[in-house]
């Protein structure tokens, strides 16, 4: 029966629409300028510190996210961590990368925010977002490195498209979980003395689903993380690139010493990001 | 009297089909027949009340007769299938979304079962929530919360939050939420089923008196008799979704309207009717694994009184004191109570009827413990209050 039906165009029926996409270049130049402009902004502000005042203020804030509980341990890793990364001479990677993912996480939670709580407070709006959720998730990086490339050129903006498109679905999963997750009676409470949906979304649902949406957020940035290797592809400068230039030497040592930096930058953001989640509470 | 709230054929269905159901509804199908035909289920079926002015009207049930969801449509939190609900002769019913929003805000405020208070949010700004949504500024918010706390009794909690708070004052704190935003109607959803005994008495003694001089029209859902005939002045008995009688607490005693009323309120005399709980008083205790015999007769001299209850950490009942023998203890300098602490005292359960306490009562000169089901004291009767309550007194905790 199969061979009845003739293969279906789809390879060609995506690549025109890329095509036809692409005659919108003056929206996707925009696009490329305004993230441009904020990674410019990060990367600025952390070359414009010296390393010492770095983890100073990265131990600082750690301090006193964790205040009262005094995590010595945590301190500790997060200055000796900062120090060898320092030594093995990947600040500047590491600052790359650190702004590659803030970026990311920003741009995730700046739309990933509003959409989850759109699908928490319509049904027919979650149906429709969860499958594109899967996709975004599940589809190969690499396979949406192409039309990123066309639409927005090589270096660090592509790089954080291709990390906001993997790294946003669980903020937005984790939203709407967490709205759904507000009781029942509360809900009747806030309604009941007249609250707007707004006034509700605000006072109500927002502050209770925060520790979940923070949770979401943390599991944005790890996955924005994870993405620096395959966006350095693209051109993304950062700690991926030194990654992806030892895997051509073939060169083990320096693979595997630019690949612990980014474990110590993961640790750290999570600690930090989970303090943070742990001390609004 | 003034009608402040009517209700006119109120119904609600559950389920798909509906149009189908109302149907069969008004062909007097039966709800187990309409659920064989349509699937869809009645919640309330055209329910007719009107509520006074200034009264406590208490709607009773059992779980399962729609008390829930009729006290829901009538701020529409539940949208009804059919019917009218009026307030001052305005019929909510054709509201749109922003009128029935000034509606809540200023006509009617609820208080629920399980107290519903936001946790991120401080007694004081809790109590504030209905004024806040108003745009009522900060400071007058403030104030008028910060009286509503203190009309029910809760002095200095204002910036605790509420799991700080036990069940008993996290309910106060509902109820002063729903005084603080001034509104005529006050919709109670089994407010005080979650408190324990003692708790809810206070609660219900609390709600009378403020009623005395507030005149609020509050429409009170409750699953209990006792709960229904000491605060109701009128009495609405639903079953499965239907209204069954609506009446004084005197009438529907002397007059049920039919079998299912009358074995709900089955030989109500006054001693059957009340259990233990409805006559015990709060006791005076020590702590037996912390407290000296100092501590016992400080204590027993702050409340006039000549004895008192001796529980251990866990709250489980040890016994009781008597002066005398503390006083001793302390003449002798011995620093444990234990040695004085006499253990035969009478005890009984909560649920236990008055009835079959009164034979007792007369013959034992020491009070009853009233014990749950884990050893723990939660009220003591005293002699007097079984014989008050017999002759129609209240007992006051």
């Amino acid at each position: 029966m199969l061979p009845l039906i003739s293969q279906l165009p789809l390879a060609d029926w995506i690549n025109e629409f890329v095509d036809w996409l692409t005659q919108f270049t003056g929206f996707f130049n925009g696009i490329t300028t305004g993230i441009g402009a904020v990674v410019d902004l990060f990367q600025w502000f952390f070359d414009l510190l010296p390393q010492w005042l770095f983890i100073l203020i990265i131990l600082g804030l750690t301090y006193w996210a964790t205040r009262p509980a005094r995590k010595w341990t945590l301190l500790g890793f997060e200055l000796l961590g900062l120090l060898l990364i320092w030594n093995l001479g990947f600040w500047r990677d590491m600052t790359q990368t650190l702004t590659l993912v803030l970026t990311s996480s920003l741009i995730a939670l700046i739309i990933g925010i509003p959409l989850g709580i759109l699908m928490a407070k319509s049904k027919t709006f979650e149906a429709i977002m969860k499958p594109i959720l899967d996709l975004m998730q599940t589809m190969p990086a690499f396979v949406y490195l192409i039309p990123a490339v066309a639409f927005f050129g090589i270096g660090m903006v592509p790089g954080v498209i291709a990390s906001v498109i993997f790294a946003m679905p669980p903020t937005v999963r984790m939203t709407n979980l967490g709205i759904r997750q507000v009781p029942a009676d509360l809900i009747e409470a806030a309604d009941s003395y007249g609250s707007t949906g707004w006034q509700k979304l605000i006072k109500v649902q927002l502050p209770l689903a925060k520790s979940t949406l923070m949770a979401g957020v943390n599991q944005s940035m790890m996955l924005a993380l994870s993405m620096v290797v395959i966006a350095s592809m693209i051109g993304a400068m950062g700690l991926g690139t030194q990654v992806y230039f030892a895997v051509g030497r073939n060169d083990a040592g320096s693979g595997f010493t630019s690949g612990l930096a980014i474990v110590i930058l993961a640790i750290i953001l999570d600690r930090m990001t989970q303090a943070f989640n742990k001390k609004k509470n | 009297m003034t009608t402040k709230v009517e209700v006119k054929q109120l119904t609600k269905i559950f389920g798909k089909r509906i149009p189908k159901a109302k149907e069969l509804l008004k062909e007097h199908k039966s709800k187990a027949e309409i659920l064989e035909a349509t699937g869809a289920t009645v919640g309330v079926d055209q329910a007719n009340f009107k509520v006074n002015a200034g009264e406590i009207f208490v709607i009773m049930g059992l779980s399962g007769s729609g008390k829930s969801t009729l006290i829901r449509m009538i701020n529409r939190l539940i949208e009804p299938t059919d019917g009218q609900i009026l307030i001052d002769d305005q019929d909510l019913m054709t509201l749109d979304k922003k009128a029935l929003l000034e509606v809540r805000r200023k006509k009617m405020s609820m208080v629920f079962q399980n107290f519903a208070l936001f946790p991120n949010r401080t007694i004081l700004e809790n109590t504030g929530y209905g004024l806040e949504v108003q745009g009522v500024e900060k400071t007058v918010r403030d104030k008028k919360s910060h009286d509503a706390l203190e009309l029910v009794g809760l002095h200095g909690y204002d910036n605790e939050y509420p799991q700080q708070l036990s069940g008993g004052m996290q309910q106060r704190v509902g109820l002063a939420r729903a005084l603080a935003n001034d509104a005529e109607i006050l919709l109670m959803d089994e407010a005080f089923s979650a408190l324990d005994p003692l708790n809810r008495k206070d609660m219900q003694d609390e709600l009378l008196d403020l009623q005395e001089t507030m005149h609020k029209t509050i429409i009170f859902i409750s699953h209990d008799l006792n709960e229904a005939l000491r605060i109701g002045d009128r009495i609405m008995i639903m079953r499965d979704g239907e209204v069954v009688q609506t009446g004084t607490p005197e009438e529907i005693l002397t007059h049920p309207a039919n079998h299912y009323v009358e074995r709900f309120i089955e030989d109500v005399d006054r001693t059957k009717l009340l259990t233990a709980a409805n006559v015990m008083i709060r006791p005076n205790t020590v702590n037996i694994d912390k407290d000296g015999p100092r501590i016992a007769i400080r204590r027993m001299r702050d409340n006039d009184i000549s004895s008192i209850y001796v529980i251990d950490s866990n709250r489980k009942f040890v016994g009781f004191a008597d002066a005398d023998d503390v006083i001793k203890l302390i003449q002798d300098n011995n620093p444990d109570l234990r040695s004085v602490v006499q253990t035969n005292v009478p005890e009984t359960t909560a649920d236990t009827p008055v009835r079959d306490l009164i034979e007792k009562i007369s013959t034992t000169p020491i009070p009853f413990a009233v014990l749950d089901d884990q050893h723990r004291l939660v009220g003591i009767i005293v002699r007097g209050a079984v014989l008050g309550a017999i002759a129609g007194n209240e007992v006051n905790a």
